[in-house]
């Protein structure tokens, strides 16, 4: 049971970790030209944005999560997380960050977890 | 307008995909270099850290675990997570090719099956336009 709880927290609060962070950027605003400075001062701006430390406190929370499946779980059993985020991203950011997930786009992320599992089978 | 938020996306991507998977290569390969670790008593641990910190493949490691993080946000702030995310997956390919050329790793038919279906399903996604919503400013 444990191990469920532990699992569903790496995936979902890792993923919305990561949301939390896109969030952010939203918020920050755009980058707009590939420039040292204009991104130095785009990430200055952005660490003042409350998302960036909910995501922050939610990654950590997923990674600590994971040493501790880890301790008394295989390897394999957390292998499933990596496929799922990718579903988990893409709800996310359809009803949290309010993007537009296309026909197309949904298959490419589904032929994208289908690939990512079949690697990590092969592994 | 459209072929300059393709351009940027892509280039932070693709920074992305390069810089992680080296990063995590250095720091591994970093950390084996130093050989077994001891943890007690406490002045064992601090000569690791001197070793640790006296790595340059493990500086190296860490810079470019940084320029992953940082090129990860700024490609967030140009375009959608769930483009994003799904499309870095191209990651997969780049570790498999260091596993290759640097660590002399073989990688099965099987696996590279799974490459060409992650490629694929990112060429998809690149067909899609990266942001689907509005900026702040």
């Amino acid at each position: 049971m444990l191990a469920f709880v532990l699992f569903a927290i790496i995936t979902v609060v890792g993923t919305w970790g990561e949301l939390c962070l896109g969030r952010a950027m939203k918020q920050t605003g755009e980058l707009e030209r590939l420039h040292p400075g204009h991104a130095a001062s785009l990430l200055w701006r952005a660490l003042r944005v409350k998302w960036i430390w909910i995501g922050v406190a939610m990654m950590a929370i997923a990674f600590f999560s994971l040493l501790l499946l880890l301790s008394f779980e295989e390897v394999s059993f957390v292998v499933p997380v990596t496929a799922l985020s990718y579903l988990v991203g893409a709800i996310g950011g359809t009803f949290f960050l309010g993007e537009k997930v296309s026909l197309q786009r949904w298959l490419g992320i589904l032929l994208v977890c289908i690939g990512v599992t079949i690697v990590v089978i092969a592994k | 307008m459209h072929n300059r938020l393709h351009f940027k996306t892509f280039i932070l991507i693709a920074i992305m995909v390069i810089a992680g998977p080296i990063g995590n290569l250095l720091l591994s390969k970093g950390m084996k270099q130093l050989g077994p670790i001891q943890y007690w008593p406490p002045s064992e641990l601090l000569g690791v850290f001197v070793r640790v910190f006296s790595s340059w493949t493990i500086w190296i490691g860490i810079a470019s675990l940084i320029a992953f993080v940082v090129s990860f946000m700024l490609a967030l702030s140009v375009a959608d997570y769930s483009y994003v995310q799904p499309a870095a997956a191209v990651g997969y390919l780049v570790i498999a090719v260091l596993g290759v050329l640097v660590l002399g790793e073989k990688v099965s038919p099987l696996h590279w099956a799974g490459i060409v279906v992650i490629c694929l399903g990112v060429s998809f996604i690149r067909g899609t336009n990266p942001r689907t919503t509005e900026t702040s400013n």
